[in-house]
């Protein structure tokens, strides 16, 4: 456990410090939600109306930045060979490393998506519903992303790669995470609903994602 | 082909968008396939002096 | 009859395939004859559909097999992965592009025979969507295998790659199902309407053996092709091995 919490230490000193990336998912956010209303327009009904999907957007290719270095720099460096060779398997590790990635990406956007439902012209229960959508499901986004990043950590400019890769997969939790900001702003299905379902998708793409990126590490020499 | 009645046109259409994709990756394939059959034939051929 | 297990033995592979692929390209030629007989002349128009209902011999059969492929791929990525077996590796690649080219014929005559009956090319109907994503996850496994140089570390990593995808295919189709449930327009025509009719279930059914033996002729065409790529790889590290010892030998090959 001490391992576990001490890689997950290393890895956010790492983004905080110069060259790290720790801020930029947040400034790609907002550099979102500031991009889609001159595209559609000033019209406040419209923005409140399609903000979650504005939010949720954002929030998937926000968390794309940074997976392509999630285990590229490690396994560049010679760490991956020195994480290997340790006590704490290799979920173990990729675990460790997700969640690094989920504190300076996932929960900024959570925290910040009330702030931004304000430039969209949310309802104080749309923006509580968008900040706790976002909380719970952009684990999986990052657990889905680390498949991507797992496969592709041998192999340079593997970035769209992942994109690629992974963006399909994250459609369920882009529906579910949109359906339940939805169903706080007065839809026909109750909020619990989709927000069961997004939480049971980031519980299984805890697994799924951490199995696929361990497997695809074992697989570097 | 009016007995295709007034959508013959999509139904046509279909058919020959099945035709052009699939028609398309079997070229590709036999090309492929052509192209690496000469490519191992001038290999052997380079390597069969050397090896008794 | 040979086992499975000597068809996994790549010579014997190259030598049953070249026997067997004539009688796989003449039994889907004779299908497709009888098929399409059925399907243009036999068959009768819908009563619902009228003739565009002809659009189905083409589009069932794609559907089936862009699904059939991935499937494929599924069992070759657990031989590749638990039994390291190459000719599991090459089958898998084969089956790539053959699958995309099946799920985007089913996309296309999908779209055409949207349009007369839904009044739009594309409507996101929650069948033709989820078939999407499975184009857009053949696509991402068609890059990953671009990618990377090396055959057989490729073979694994787009094996992880295909089963993630496995796994996540019902996910996505109970995603899909339940967006479009909450979003669909009452009005849109149902393609599951009552049973189908025997005069026009003999052609579909005649129609997709057709495809698929074709189908079938084409992936052991392209697996060939594969099995040679990789002893072309083999014998040029060897060349260039030899050549690296021997100097003499560079001007032999380079002749």
């Amino acid at each position: 456990m001490s391992a576990f919490l001490a890689l997950v230490r290393r890895d956010l000193a790492l983004s905080f410090r110069i060259g790290g990336g720790a801020s930029f998912a947040l400034v790609f956010f907002l550099m979102i939600v500031t991009l889609t209303p001159f595209a559609i327009g000033p019209d406040l009904n419209l923005l409140s109306r399609i903000a979650p999907a504005i939010l949720w957007i954002g929030a998937v290719l926000a968390t794309l930045i940074g997976l392509d270095r999630l285990f590229q720099a490690d396994a560049e460096d010679g760490t991956l060979d020195v994480l290997k060779a340790g006590d704490l398997p290799l979920e173990g590790v990729v675990l460790a490393k997700c969640l690094a990635h989920w504190l300076t990406t996932g929960l900024p956007l959570a925290v910040a998506a009330p702030l931004f439902g304000l430039m969209l012209a949310m309802e104080p229960a749309a923006m509580l519903a968008a900040a706790l959508s976002l909380l719970v499901g952009t684990p999986a986004l990052t657990f889905i992303g680390a498949v991507g990043a797992g496969l592709t950590a041998s192999i340079r400019r593997g970035g769209v790669l992942i994109a690629i890769m992974a963006l399909p997969l994250m459609i369920p939790t882009l529906i579910f995470g949109v359906a339940a900001c939805n169903a706080a702003m007065g839809g026909t299905v109750p909020f619990a609903t989709p927000f069961a379902i997004l939480c049971a998708l980031t519980l299984a793409f805890a697994v799924i994602g951490t199995l696929g990126a361990a497997a695809g590490l074992r697989q570097i020499d | 082909m009016s007995a295709l009645g007034q959508h013959a046109a999509f139904i046509l259409g279909s058919y020959g968008a099945a035709v052009l994709v699939i028609g398309g990756l079997t070229a590709w394939i036999l090309a492929d396939h052509r192209a690496r059959k000469a490519e191992l034939a001038a290999l052997d051929a380079r390597r069969a002096p050397e090896s008794p | 009859m040979p086992s499975i297990t000597a068809l996994a033995n790549p010579t014997r592979f190259m030598a049953y395939s070249a026997k067997l692929l004539p009688w796989l390209g003449g039994a889907a030629a004779i299908l497709f004859a009888i098929g399409f007989y059925g399907a243009f002349f036999a068959a009768p128009a819908d009563y619902q559909q009228g003739q565009t209902i002809r659009i189905m011999y083409v589009h069932v059969p794609a559907a089936w097999l862009g699904m059939f492929f991935y499937t494929l791929m599924t069992a070759s990525a657990v031989g590749a992965l638990v039994w390291r077996h190459p000719l599991a590796e090459v089958a898998q690649k084969a089956a790539a592009p053959i699958g995309a080219a099946f799920t985007l014929v089913c996309l296309l005559t999908g779209a055409l025979w949207g349009r007369p009956m839904w009044g739009a090319y594309w409507v996101w109907d929650a069948r033709l969507t989820s078939m999407l994503v499975l184009l857009l996850i053949y696509l991402a496994i068609m890059a990953l295998w671009r990618t990377i140089d090396e055959p057989t570390q490729a073979g694994r990593v787009v094996s992880i790659l295909t089963l993630v995808g496995f796994v996540n295919i019902p996910i996505i189709k109970f995603s899909v199902d339940w967006w479009n449930t909450l979003h669909q327009p009452a009005s849109v025509f149902r393609m599951d309407g009552p049973t189908i009719h025997p005069s026009m279930l003999w052609p579909l059914l005649v129609c997709a053996l057709a495809f698929s033996l074709f189908a079938i002729w084409l992936h052991l065409m392209a697996m060939r092709t594969e099995v040679m790529r990789r002893r072309i790889r083999t014998l040029t590290i060897l060349a260039a091995d030899r050549a690296d010892r021997a100097p003499s030998a560079l001007e032999g090959l380079a002749r």
